[in-house]
């Protein structure tokens, strides 16, 4: 029997393997190299977004309200770029909105004990409408002349490599350096293995997981800014799409149990590639949208009942409504 | 002037209502009920035509809609989990019955039942997954939301012409869309009717109960055995079947498939259910709250529509109050307890004048002496808590015991200890009738009976509940004493009504009126509250006319008789006040006169708290309970009164050694009998001049051979 006890990464990156091998043979225009500029291109935001998820999720949280950080701010930016304010300006209102977001998600998980599903999944909602109600005149906010030069983040090749790729290389440094390299990081380790521990042991829980909050929103919102970039524009809406379901597709198929304390950058890069490949197969083959989510929604579910297998949940530090 | 400011405002202001309110459970729905009178009264001030019976209509109408999806959503709450992918439920049964309506032609009744099983088999997916594979319920029902609605958007691409273009004129589906009987919507008919069987269900019934325990405490179900998985999964199932029957009413009053059917709906939903009061991770929970919750939440976005807001204001709105009602929730579901604590204790104004001297010098009847410093002790050790002792008329000793027992020591020794009877609380008062029957006051049970041949039997432990108390006083929680006249009434004292037993300290720290004297009537057995608002009513005893009883308050540091019978009835006098410390109970003595324990004597400090009600509740929210000014018992006397209210005698022990503290105490045979609560025996004591042959039953009920 041991002989079989692969961990999840590397069955995972198997699974990666055969369908790339079998999409390159079956699918025509699967292996070229347009499309797999555009495989990479595609996957680098949803990367970037799996990094951010990555954090919360091995911190024992979840944020549903990371698309909502994707969207509003980076939209925020080119609104006010549009309105006439300086792109440096718009940057930091910007930042300091996805800052004060991450420290409400965070105070809220933290401080008011709100289970951070419920609490994320509100607070999305909450800065979705914001956008949709005060700050956006239009659900996509078009490139303005006032962001040129900002392209390049999304845009353009360095070295041969898309610049998407780059930053989301960039990313996984920062996040592996932040997640392996500092004590805070592990903090979120511990917190996530066992919080109650965690805090007995000394570690200013609390402070820590708002941190892990801030940082993820400001992560999606680097993630946002990167999209922006690459289609030129910002198409708000895209908080109505299924992408939060890709972002934990990416993490929980990499191999991140959602009970925390386990899992690390490469889990989501192995993550990203593999929905990557399925994502980009299933358009070549020129399967729905609708049928694209009723396959993803099949597989994420099957992924998550192998993760409740492998990493079944801690009964003993469960918490009373942890749903 | 000062004084009576303080006593007339703690007199006349409830203080203590606020924590019995807080303590009762109809609180937590009221609070939701409250925001919806709100809500409604500001809404209908600001929007025309808001209270206008065609408004009201299409309001109960999608009221019914979602209320069936929230009551499914409560169930799956309570038992512990959640379900985000009732929206796509909603949608998918919506097509299903709009499919074979307008596709098939199926006939109604096939439709109805065909969705409902619809929707049963959604929500048994959910089921299995969560309820069986025990994954999580968040995002597994995320995950299936997606799948469902993925599925219907499939579905419409390819039949949603079809349904658009039919146009089914069958009446008994536009009764079930459209109908309405006595003007009320068919929905709301429906919907009422399904909710008070599901209040019934959820109250009443088994499996409510059992769903209401796995929510409380999975494990502690499991442990019980609950079938806890399958319930989990048949909640999701009942949820399933409910939003099936929203979808039902929803296809017959529009019939149509847009894409957009059922979008956010679950955000709605659970806006409400948490809204209503509905705890989050289960276990609390009811068909009203989540009836209210929905309301509250129409009302609300039908507002906001009303009054032109954008789609993303009514967003935010809807996450706003989600949020903080999530908030709220968790917050007091956390703090109920301690909150309770801390304002359920009212301390209330209560003056005493300075004591009587009771040094050794200074005079008067309480003055010191030595005379119990030799008293024996009988089972020495072998017995804890004996409050109250007793003999009967063939000498036998008998006293409660902190494990529940009545124990007998056996005359003429009293070396001899056996158990007479188990009852299961701690005896108390204790007292024969004319049967030889031992009646005991029980703390936290009530007032038994004991057959001499040691059966046990309940006499009573309720009374008339009193209309105007916010606790349930029905229930007896401390009967302390009693005594029996010769009609076989019994009177008992029921030393407070607002705290338990183990908390009695609390009650003196509070130092209301909490307690009353109820009667019980051994031949129609009927259980009557006599006299209400006395300070820890304690010892009781029948007074020599028949007529009245004398009874001790223990924190008024009081003697007072009540008239039950002649031509005072109904009478209360003081017949002595400002003892030097707190009156336990009351025996009759050989010459006429009555024995009195004071458990404890006063002391300066607690005197002048007692006058300081606002010191004593910042004590009780500061300082731990230990820590805490208490009524001190450690030191007491015996004394003998008579009717006048004059002291005849005083028994003091200067040591403490033999016999520390003392409770009771009863004549038998020329010795003196003492108990104490907290003590680990029972002291004897030889009186002087007393009757050698003084037995209390022949006294109270004639000598027998």
């Amino acid at each position: 029997m041991k002989r079989f006890r692969f961990n999840q990464q590397e069955i995972v990156f198997a699974v990666f393997a055969l369908l790339f091998l079998v999409f390159s043979i079956f699918l025509r225009g699967f292996l070229t190299a347009d499309n797999m500029l555009t495989l990479l291109q595609n996957v680098a935001v949803l990367g970037i977004l799996g990094l951010a998820m990555a954090i919360v999720v091995i911190g024992r949280g979840i944020d549903i309200s990371l698309i909502a950080a994707l969207a509003v701010p980076p939209g925020l930016v080119l609104q006010m770029v549009q309105n006439g304010h300086s792109l440096p300006a718009s940057l930091l209102t910007a930042v300091l909105l996805t800052i004060a977001f991450g420290l409400v998600n965070g105070w809220l998980i933290a401080y008011a004990e709100v289970p951070s599903l419920f609490a994320t999944l509100a607070t999305g909602l909450l800065l979705a409408g914001l956008g949709q109600a005060a700050l956006f005149q239009l659900d996509v906010v078009q490139w303005s002349p006032g962001m040129d030069g900002f392209e390049r983040l999304g845009q353009g090749t360095v070295l041969g490599i898309p610049t998407s790729i780059w930053m989301f290389a960039i990313a996984c440094i920062v996040v592996a350096f932040l997640l392996r390299k500092t004590r805070w990081g592990a903090y979120i380790y511990a917190i996530g293995d066992n919080p109650y521990a965690a805090r007995v042991t000394g570690i200013p829980a609390r402070p820590i997981i708002v941190l892990q909050y801030v940082i993820t929103a400001l992560i999606g919102c680097f993630a946002g800014l990167v999209m922006a970039a690459s289609v030129n524009s910002m198409p708000t809406r895209v908080f109505n799409s299924t992408l939060i379901y890709d972002v934990i597709l990416v993490v929980v198929l990499g191999g991140i149990g959602l009970s925390g304390g386990r899992g690390g950058v490469l889990n989501v890069v192995i993550g990203t590639l593999v929905i990557g490949t399925m994502l980009n197969g299933m358009t070549i083959m020129d399967i729905s949208y609708a049928g694209q989510n009723l396959i993803k929604g099949v597989v994420l579910l099957l992924a998550v009942i192998t993760d409740s297998f492998l990493n079944p949940r801690n009964e003993e530090t469960a918490q009373q409504g942890d749903i | 002037m000062r004084d009576t400011l303080t006593s007339l405002r703690y007199r006349y202001w409830p203080d203590h209502l606020l924590g019995e309110i807080l303590s009762k459970r109809w609180t937590e729905t009221a609070i939701p009920v409250i925001l919806l009178l709100i809500v409604g009264l500001a809404l209908s001030r600001s929007i025309d035509n808001f209270l206008s019976p065609a408004s009201l209509a299409d309001t109960a109408r999608q009221a019914g809609e979602i209320g069936f999806i929230a009551l499914g959503l409560a169930l799956v709450v309570i038992v512990g989990g959640i379900d985000l992918s009732v929206g796509s439920i909603f949608a998918l049964t919506d097509f299903c019955a709009l499919y074979l309506l307008d596709v098939l032609d199926w006939p109604v009744p096939a439709v109805v039942a065909a969705t409902l099983l619809c929707g049963a088999l959604l929500g048994a997916v959910n089921g299995v997954l969560i309820g069986y594979l025990r994954l999580r319920a968040f995002i597994t029902t995320l995950i299936t939301l997606i799948i469902y609605r993925s599925a219907y958007d499939l579905l419409i691409q390819r039949y949603s012409n079809a349904i658009a273009s039919a146009f089914p004129d069958i009446p008994s589906w536009d009764f079930i869309g459209g109908g309405s009987v006595f003007g009320i919507p068919t929905v709301a008919l429906v919907y009422i009717v399904v909710a008070i069987v599901g209040h019934i269900f959820m109250t009443r019934l088994r499996p409510g109960w059992h769903i209401t325990a796995i929510g409380g405490s999975r494990r502690s179900a499991y442990n019980s055995g609950i079938p806890v998985r399958r319930t989990i999964a048949l909640c999701y199932v009942a949820s399933g079947v409910l939003t099936s029957i929203g979808a039902l009413f929803f296809a017959s009053r529009l019939g149509t498939v847009g894409g957009d059917i059922g979008v956010g709906l679950e955000v709605i939903v659970l806006t409400a259910t948490v809204l209503g009061g509905i705890t989050l991770g289960g276990g609390k929970g009811s068909v009203a709250k989540s009836a209210v919750g929905v309301l509250i939440v129409l009302l609300i976005t039908n507002g906001l529509t009303t009054m032109n807001a954008r789609g993303g204001v009514n967003r935010m709105a809807l996450a706003g109050i989600l949020l903080v009602a999530a908030m709220v929730d968790i917050r007091w579901q956390k703090n109920r307890t301690r909150i309770i604590s801390k304002v359920y204790v009212a301390p209330t104004y209560h003056a005493l004048p300075p004591p009587p001297p009771t040094e050794i010098g200074q005079g008067g009847p309480f003055e010191q002496n030595d005379k119990l410093r030799n008293v024996e002790s009988i089972g020495l050790g072998r017995i804890e808590a004996p409050e109250d002792v007793i003999l009967d008329r063939h000498d036998n000793l008998y006293a409660g015991s902190r494990h529940g027992d009545i124990m007998r020591f056996l005359a003429p020794d009293y070396q001899k200890m056996e158990v007479f009877a188990h009852i299961g609380g701690q005896p108390l008062g204790m007292a024969f009738d004319r049967e030889d029957n031992l009646y005991v006051c029980i703390g936290g049970m009530g007032l038994y009976r004991i057959t001499p041949d040691g059966t046990v039997e309940k006499a009573t432990d309720e009374t008339n509940r009193s209309m105007r108390s916010v606790n349930d006083d029905s229930r007896l929680r401390l009967a302390d004493d009693l005594d029996i006249t010769d009609d076989g009434l019994i009177f008992f004292s029921e030393a407070t009504v607002r705290y338990e037993m183990d908390e009695w300290p609390i009650d003196g720290l509070e130092a209301r009126g909490n307690g009353r004297i109820i009667s019980y009537d051994t031949k129609t057995g009927v259980t009557r509250t006599e006299l209400r608002g006395l300070k820890f009513p304690n010892g009781i005893c029948v007074a020599s006319d028949g007529q009245s009883i004398l009874f001790a308050e223990t924190f008024g540091c009081s003697i007072k008789r009540y008239w039950f019978a002649g031509p005072k009835k109904g009478k209360v006098e003081v017949v002595m006040d400002n003892l030097p410390g707190y009156p336990d109970n009351i025996n009759l003595a050989s010459d006429g006169n009555y024995w009195l324990a004071l458990v404890g004597m006063r002391s300066p400090s607690l005197d002048l708290a007692w006058k300081m009600p606002g010191f004593r509740r910042r004590m009780g929210k500061r300082v731990p309970v230990d820590e805490w000014l208490f009524p001190n018992i450690n030191t007491g006397c015996v004394v003998k009164f008579n009717e006048q209210g004059k002291i005849v005698e005083s028994f003091w022990d200067l040591r403490g050694e033999n016999h520390p503290m003392i409770t009771s105490m009863r004549e038998h045979r020329g010795y003196l009998y003492l108990g104490g609560i907290l003590n680990n025996r029972i002291g004897r004591y030889k009186l002087d001049n007393a009757d050698p042959n003084f037995v209390q039953y022949d006294k109270r009920w004639g000598k027998q051979s």
